[in-house]
């Protein structure tokens, strides 16, 4: 029998044991990272199975995309008039709307759309195929499961998280657009000339690297908590197990695209 | 008793070495095999048995170093398992067919995608020459009709044959079945068993099969390993077993073949659940 830790020092045991988890988490997780992206250059490359997942990660959230684009680009429409327009400095509006779009509301909002919509399903399907012991099946046909599974959704998500944050900002400029030119009345003219002179290439690669970060961190955070379903702590088992893991992914990838906007636009700017 | 003679001669190509592994943290430990030492001779069949959750899935799950035992080592030939990694443990696996307790068929794909993938992604074969073999063996085990379905639109029975048809397409030299033949009829459980002895004597491979028809798979075996409570006993002959003085043994050959243990070994073939 193992002795007893005394009372007194149980917190710090527990502590002890919640540090050595989470490194070893940390570790897990990195490792994870490192196998799926050596995974994308390993032959032979499932072509079939990337369209398959660019079509379910990519063009299956476009309609999410374009509604939450268009509203959140008529709210700023809206808004923007609105503060704006105490300081008779309506002609600014084009410029507010692009520069918050393609810097930050772009790149966020379509991040965490594709988490809840695409990352989600991953972490799920990724987390039944490992309880029902179809990735050990794939290891055993000596499948590389990198390769075969993790590799394809992590390509698909890279290119398509870019694009649709794209779509977003165009779509999200046009709701300005119908909100603040088309509603409030502000001059086409000036709207779009306000947003030509300000929005530069700057801004426009700071978006770009936001989202090529944001889908690195939510394919990652989402796949990876899937495939180590067994392993995380207080998950419990089988399909409570995937439920609760999923969860934690959506949240944890939410939450940690939020953060690395900030770090982001820190370093950046 | 020939076959007994030789499976006590044959080489081993598996063998554990004082392996222990047990599940639970600290406070609550669970040991499945405790220090235990046993080997697979090659060519042969070997059967692993044992009640209920003493540890026969694990011990194929540690042979192909999916678990990893807390000591001992696993050697097959000379390779030792426990220490390999990456791409050595991908090519040791290469020598393996497989078929999981749950079968652990893929789910998104069909039933020929799914015995169709090893032969896509490991061999060279022309779309073609793969669905000649897929369909020849899905014939063999009465699965033809089937193709097109998807995992969750079989039954049990149906599930494990389409696992077993999966382990064979390469070609294995060792096969590792847990309990091929639950939830098959006792036609179907005898059909299968006859088409182990087949392909094996066709491809000479090593079996070790996890099974609960006793005494029906003690026909096909060379050896049989007993789990219980973490400690192995190997039997090279059914007699072996029947004339055990170990307490457990002799429950364990009462409860499982009690006509057999009568003394009516003769029927040893027909007695069934
Ligand atoms: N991943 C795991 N985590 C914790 N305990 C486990 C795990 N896998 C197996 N065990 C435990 O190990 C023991 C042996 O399990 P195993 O699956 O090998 O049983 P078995 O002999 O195959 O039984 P059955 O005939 O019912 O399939 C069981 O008590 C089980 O609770
Ligand atoms: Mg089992």
């Amino acid at each position: 029998m193992p002795e007893e830790t005394p009372l007194l020092l149980r917190p710090f045991a527990a502590l002890g044991d919640t540090v050595l988890y989470l490194l070893t988490d940390l570790g897990r997780m990195g490792i994870y990272l490192f196998a799926s992206l050596l995974g994308v250059f390993r032959r032979p490359f499932r072509f079939g199975e990337l369209v398959k997942q660019l079509r379910f990660i990519g063009a299956g959230s476009i309609s999410v995309i374009f509604f939450t684009a268009l509203s959140s680009g008529m709210v700023l429409g809206l808004q923007g008039y609105y503060s704006l327009h105490k300081f008779g400095a309506e002609g600014m509006l084009g410029s507010a709307v692009s520069l918050t779009l393609i810097m930050e509301l772009g790149p966020i909002l379509t991040a965490l759309m594709v988490t809840g919509r695409a990352g989600s399903a991953m972490c799920a399907e990724i987390g039944i195929m490992r309880i029902s012991e179809q990735i050990d099946a794939l290891e055993c046909m000596a499948i590389d499961p990198f390769r075969y599974l993790i590799s394809p959704k992590l390509l698909a998500t890279l290119i398509s998280v870019p694009l649709l944050t794209a779509i977003f900002d165009v779509v999200g400029i046009f709701g300005g657009y119908l909100a603040g030119v088309k509603l409030m009345g502000v001059s086409s003219g000036s709207y779009f000339n306000g947003m030509m002179q300000s929005v530069t290439n700057h801004d426009i690669r700071l978006g770009i690297i936001k989202s090529f970060v944001f889908a690195l961190l939510l394919v990652w955070i989402c796949s990876g908590r899937g495939y180590f379903v067994q392993r995380i702590r207080g998950a419990g088992f089988g399909a409570e197990s995937v439920s609760k893991v999923t969860t934690q992914a959506v949240v944890l990838s939410s939450i940690s695209v939020l953060i690395f906007d900030y770090l982001l636009t820190a370093i950046l700017l | 008793m020939t076959r007994s003679i030789d499976a006590k001669t044959s080489e081993p190509v598996i063998r554990f070495e004082e392996v222990t592994k047990s599940f639970g943290d600290r406070r609550r430990r669970h040991v499945v095999l405790n220090r235990v030492s046993f080997s697979i001779p090659r060519g042969r069949t070997t059967v692993i048995a044992g009640g209920s959750g003493q540890g026969k899935s694990v011990t194929l799950k540690l042979i192909l170093g999916l678990m990893r035992p807390d000591s001992g080592h696993i050697y097959v030939d000379d390779l030792d398992v426990t220490t390999l990694r990456g791409a050595e443990l991908r090519s040791l696996r290469t020598r393996f067919g497989v078929l999981f307790q749950g079968a652990a068929l893929f789910d998104s794909l069909t039933v020929f995608e799914n015995i169709a993938l090893p032969l896509r992604e490991r061999t060279r074969l022309s779309e073609e020459e793969i669905r000649e073999r897929v369909m020849a063996t899905l014939r063999q085990l009465e699965l033809d009709g089937h193709e097109e379905k998807f995992p969750a639109q079989l039954s049990g029975g149906m599930k494990k044959r389409v696992g077993l048809a999966r382990a064979l397409q390469l070609d294995p030299e060792i096969v590792l079945f847990d309990e091929p033949t639950t939830g098959l009829d006792p036609v179907m459980t005898q059909e299968i068993y006859e088409l182990f002895s087949r392909t094996q004597k066709r491809l000479g491979y090593t079996a070790v099969i996890v099974s609960h028809d006793i005494p029906k798979v003690f026909d096909l075996a060379d050896r049989i390993i007993l789990l219980n409570r973490g400690e192995v006993d190997v039997f090279n002959d059914i007699e072996e077993i029947v004339h055990s003085t170990k307490p457990y043994i002799r429950e364990f050959a009462e409860m499982t073949m009690g006509e057999l243990f009568g003394g009516n070994s003769g029927e040893k073939g027909c007695a069934d659940e």
